[in-house]
């Protein structure tokens, strides 16, 4: 199971290069990857890493560079040439198409079926592929109805449908839930087992050291570093993508509350389909504090940030920020009352991508002086301002004008995280603040939050991290199926009883 | 009793008559448009497909050759649309308005110019072969059925047609490619399906199939050239489109309930009626307005919303 035992490479990259307007996000990349092994890809955000695997399934040109698979010379044009050649990717961002059940997504392009596919005859295979895998999913359910996790397994199936050789998975971790990560280890190693081998994405060090042989380290779009993961640790690893040495654990000083900030009482709500998602929640947050949220993802932290930020009707309850009765307001007479929000759908309800880096930064100073006077816009001082939050959040982008999508996600995040926090005025909301971000920007994000507590400000913090609520928040409340099943001050709670709770065990209030 | 029956059979006949050429191009219509491709070009490609399979029709004494010629301007109008749509990534409501525009004013220069010499030139009023209602003995005389036997090759067509559109659609590997195209091209071209290809070639197909239903007004409908002899069916088309949901088979009822209101609006100046004719001639448009509208706010109450959901979007790869 290492490069000298099968000494061939079933695919290699080499000196592949890649210009996007504005930057090299591939320079001279080079790339093996040995028979029934795991190659973990690391790199900061924005390094290049789901350029180099587009790249090899065909749907960017290199400017230069040549593949090689099992020893020959190949062009890949299409995602059709690499699954010709056996080449799989589950992406970044789930390829599904939302309208479509699981079983037509499975065999969409496909050439090797009948012309006019039995659909029972698919699900069938699906199924008995499932059960080997053991990846639940019902075959002919719509994708609009599966959560996450169930999209992530339709996205293997479709690799292991179309008996892919190589696969890619790019970040495939980065939305589940530590339990269904672990799981998706499982059916990795049972992949290799079987002699496939597969290209790793992953931002978290442990997947490193627990699911790869070999592990390479992006950088501005080059391989600064290939090691064999058995000879190195996740210190080197991040000092590696980085350029400099990690802390992966922050300095606090100790928590000093002040006044209540938000309050919430007995509060309920109903979640898309009309069932009850948060059901008698109470909790308050002080200012100078950070409330952390823990729960297994679908248990009402979506929900909660909704209400809080007046984009979900309460049913019943009352929501207090500032002591003034807030329930069931416009989401911009929240904000007027001083909330900011760090949202969980970063693309969909962060930015508007079709926009300048600047536009979306001043999104939400605009209404006001200085960026506007007698409602009319001052471009040049929303430039300005765009400049300063560029320079102090370090925010990577060709320049301010660049339209946002452009940007790799830890930056799309450091955007909206700037914005927000410009404009903070008592409670940011922030909900899975550092989902796909690189080490040194979870870092940077982390340390922002702790800064605008310190400044006086309540921070409600919704993740799915335990390494991370511990790390930083002051005190941790449990939801499970929409209730609040204790709030645990974070210095003597413990990942056991934490992960007890998020099961549904009870814990008397603090 | 059996008066009554042979009316309503009559307007049936009548009703199925004026809604073919709908049915076809509106069927086009939905194959462009689950590609992703809005193509408002229609009713141009209509209009230029009916002058020159009249003109073809006309001078070689073969309807069919004119059907072809439609067909094939059909095509290259469609194609000029994915030209500029999917290579050039032109705005496609722009560039199926032009083609309008441009069809339009083509096929009324053409029908002042492709007539004979006798006739300064002019198509109107000139009376060439023609696609006769082909009555099917014994099926033809059924009350009210018989409607469905009384129809003129062309409209026969449709019968094998639009079951075949349905199937290939839903059940064929290529429809399921097509519909996830006009879905969501990001992941279509990540699976394997040639974006840009699929895209072409259902549009083509939407401007074949329109030129056909232009050869069925020209030849079969309303045998003959005359100015505006679509009456704005193309744009009725694109509008039933909608009211079908981009599903071919309800796209017939669009049609029948379109026609069926020509028909009778028909048999109404036919017998006399003390209502102004201007009225009368409103009358299918006003519905097919109506029934959008109704059928729009009564879709989007259930959750139903049908469009494909990339129509209208270019896409290219390597650009987020
Ligand atoms: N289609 C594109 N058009 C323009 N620029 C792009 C495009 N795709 C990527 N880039 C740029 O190329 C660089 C590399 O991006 P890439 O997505 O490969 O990073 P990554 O290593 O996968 O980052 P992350 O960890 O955030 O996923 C970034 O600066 C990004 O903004
Ligand atoms: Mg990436």
């Amino acid at each position: 199971m290492n490069a000298e035992s099968s000494p061939t490479p079933i695919l290699e990259m080499r000196g592949i290069t890649k210009h996007f307007p504005g930057v090299m996000a591939n320079d001279h990349a080079d790339l093996e990857l040995y028979p029934g092994e795991v190659l973990a890809l690391l790199g900061e955000n924005g390094a290049g890493k789901s350029t180099l695997m587009n790249v090899l399934v065909g749907l960017y040109r290199p400017d230069e560079g040549e593949i090689y698979v099992r020893g020959q010379r190949v062009e890949i044009h299409s995602p059709r040439d690499a699954a010709t050649l056996g080449i799989g990717m589950v992406h970044q961002n789930f390829m599904l198409v939302p309208t479509m059940t699981v079983a037509e997504n499975i065999i969409l392009g496909m050439t090797d079926l009948p012309f006019a596919p039995r659909m029972d005859e698919v699900a069938r295979r699906i199924r008995e592929i499932s059960q080997r895998y053991n990846l639940e999913v019902d075959p002919n359910a719509y994708i609009w109805q599966l959560s996450v996790g169930e999209q992530q397994r339709v996205e293997i199936l479709k690799l292991l449908y179309r008996g892919a050789e190589i696969l890619i998975l790019d970040e495939p971790t980065a939305v589940l839930t530590p339990q269904e990560s672990h799981e998706l280890g499982r059916i990795i190693k049972r992949m290799t087992d079987e002699g496939k081998s597969a290209i790793f994405i992953t931002h978290k060090m442990e997947e490193v050291m627990e699911f790869s042989q070999w592990v390479r380290v992006m950088q501005a779009g080059k391989v600064v570093a290939v090691k064999k993961t058995a000879e190195t640790n996740p210190q080197e690893l991040a000092r590696l993508m980085v350029g400099r040495e990690v802390l992966f654990r922050l300095e606090k000083d100790a928590c000093t509350p002040g006044d209540v900030i938000l309050e919430l009482r007995d509060v309920s709500a109903d979640n898309d389909k009309g069932l009850p998602a948060l059901r008698g929640v109470s909790f308050s947050i002080h200012g100078g504090e950070i409330l952390g949220i823990a729960g297994v993802a679908g248990n009402g932290q979506r929900e909660l940030a909704e209400v809080v930020t007046g984009l979900r009707k309460v049913t019943q309850g009352k929501i207090l920020i500032n002591g003034q009765e807030r329930t069931n307001k416009s989401p911009l007479e929240i904000i007027q009352s001083g909330v900011s929000h760090i949202p969980a759908d970063r693309i969909g309800m962060g930015v508007v991508g079709d926009m300048a880096v600047a536009d979306n930064i001043a999104m939400k100073g605009y209404r006001q002086p200085p960026l506007t006077e007698h409602g009319i816009l001052h471009p040049r001082r929303i430039l300005e301002l765009a400049r300063r939050m560029i320079e102090t959040f370090r925010i990577a982008t060709p320049s301010p004008q660049t339209h946002i999508k452009f940007l790799s996600g830890g930056n799309i995040q450091k955007a909206i995280l700037a914005r927000e926090i410009d404009a903070c005025a008592g409670l940011l909301v922030a909900v899975y603040p550092s989902r796909g971000l690189d080490v040194g920007a979870t870092e940077a994000v982390r340390r922002r939050l702790l800064e605008q507590r310190d400044a006086g400000r309540a921070v409600l913090l919704i993740s799915e991290d335990l390494e991370e609520l511990l790390t930083i928040a002051d005190r941790i409340a449990v939801l499970f199926e929409g209730r609040v099943m204790g709030i645990l001050p974070a210095d003597t709670a413990d990942i056991e009883t934490l992960g007890l709770m998020m099961a549904g065990a009870h814990e008397s209030k603090e | 009793m059996i008066e009554a029956l042979l009316l309503l059979t009559q307007i049936l006949t009548i009703t199925l008559r004026a809604g073919t050429s709908l049915i076809y191009a509106a069927v086009g219509e939905i194959y462009t448009e689950r590609s992703g491709i809005l193509n408002l070009g229609l009713e141009g490609m209509m209009l230029t497909g009916a002058v020159t399979a009249f003109a073809t029709a006309f001078y070689t004494g073969s309807p069919w050759l004119g059907v072809l010629v439609a067909m094939g301007i059909g095509m290259i109008m469609a194609a000029i649309h994915a030209f500029l749509t999917v290579t050039m990534r032109a705005n496609q409501v722009v560039s199926g308005l032009s083609i309008t525009l441009f069809g339009t004013g083509l096929a009324s220069f053409l029908g002042e110019r492709l007539g004979p010499a006798s006739n300064n030139g002019n198509l109107v009023g000139m009376v060439g072969p023609r696609f006769g209602p082909l009555e099917i003995p014994v099926l033809s005389q059924v009350p009210l059925v018989g409607a469905l036997f009384k129809q003129d090759i062309l409209t026969y067509l449709l019968y094998a047609l639009v079951p075949l559109a349905v199937y290939y659609l839903y059940k064929t590997r290529n429809g399921l490619n097509l519909r996830a195209v006009g879905e969501d091209p990001q992941t279509a071209d990540a699976m394997g399906i040639d974006v840009t290809r699929t895209r072409y070639l259902y549009t083509i197909l939407g401007g074949m199939l329109a030129g056909f239903g232009g050869a069925h007004l020209s030849l079969a409908y309303a045998p003959g050239w005359t100015e505006n002899i679509t009456g704005g069916r193309g744009w009725i088309a694109i509008a039933l489109v909608i009211f079908a949901m981009w599903d071919p088979a309800r796209a017939v009822l669009g049609a029948i309930l379109f026609g069926g209101i020509n028909a009778v609006q028909f048999r109404l100046q036919a017998s006399g009626t003390t209502i102004p004719a201007a009225y009368l001639n409103m009358l299918p448009y006003l519905m097919t307005i109506l029934v959008l509208v109704i059928m729009t706010w009564w879709e989007n109450l259930s959750h139903r919303i049908g469009a494909p959901a990339a129509l209208g979007k270019a896409y290219m790869r390597e650009e987020k």
